[in-house]
């Protein structure tokens, strides 16, 4: 969206990156939140049509896709709860650089405590 | 017609007194305090439907019927709903204001935006607050044959 002939004030690193991932997770959850609740929404319509639509969610394709999914949620959280304390807390402002790999080092432990659960559990009899 | 006035030297910056509306101030804090509800919801969510027991292969109808058997779980749920679809909606608002030039797509987007989430909202609660878990099909023991 650089429309300036002269540069512009995006300026990189982890401040500008961390708010362009953010909208990015933030626009895609939002999406699959819609997709959600519609598929969810399936309860009123029979437990036949409802499970037909969640066994989708267990095959080994969108077990990927529920890989993408948590990794945006845990991103997306632990972001938002920096730019919080970036927002709220007197020191936040000049350590928001510390803050976004701590809350990158959270991402990571939650990662590998999900699929440590989640590969086992979509592949089945695999393991 | 008057001239233009030109306000004196080093008069310095005056604050409007014209009262606008508080709206963006009340939107930016409900995404911060909606923020800190959502990790906690939406991570206790995924903790008991994709991590405990079987993951996500323990979904089914059946499951869904024994949460919602419980208040605490509608009530967690409701509020998951509610306070995600709204965050959701006033993060894709700040995105087609900050992208969205014309003031023609700007106001199309936003419309549709507007009844995509009152649509969302209110299926998701009636679902939470009508669901039947002796639907036709449910065959639960405790469901009439």
């Amino acid at each position: 969206m650089a429309k300036a002939s002269t540069g512009t004030l995006y300026r990189g690193r982890e401040g500008m990156w961390s708010w362009v991932a953010h909208r990015v997770t933030g626009v895609g959850i939002f999406f699959f939140l819609l997709v959600h609740v519609l598929d969810t929404a399936l309860v009123r319509v029979s437990p036949e049509a409802y499970n037909a639509v969640i066994d989708t969610y267990k095959t080994p394709f969108m077990a990927f896709g529920e890989v993408i999914l948590v990794a945006a949620i845990a991103f997306h959280a632990f972001n938002g709860l920096r730019v919080i304390a970036v927002d709220f807390f007197k020191g936040g402002p000049a350590n928001q650089k510390k803050l976004f790999w701590g809350a990158m080092v959270l991402w990571l432990v939650i990662m590998v405590a999900f699929l440590w659960r989640h590969i086992p559990n979509s592949l089945g009899g695999a393991f | 017609m008057s001239a233009p006035t030109i306000p004196a030297p080093r008069t310095g910056y005056q604050r409007s007194t014209a009262k606008g509306s508080n709206f963006e101030l009340a939107a930016w804090l409900f995404m911060r305090l909606s923020g800190v509800l959502l990790v906690i919801l939406i991570f206790g969510h995924l903790i008991v439907n994709m991590w405990l027991g079987d993951g996500v292969h323990q979904i089914d109808f059946a499951f869904v019927a024994g949460k919602w058997a419980s208040p605490f779980w509608q009530i967690w749920d409701l509020l998951m709903l509610w306070l995600a679809m709204l965050h959701g909606t006033n993060g894709v608002r700040t995105v087609i204001l900050d992208y969205a030039e014309r003031p023609a797509t700007r106001m199309t987007l936003q419309v549709v935006l507007y009844i995509a989430s009152l649509v969302v909202v209110v299926l998701g609660t009636l679902v939470i607050f009508t669901f039947d878990p002796c639907i036709a099909g449910a065959d639960f023991q405790f469901c009439p044959a």
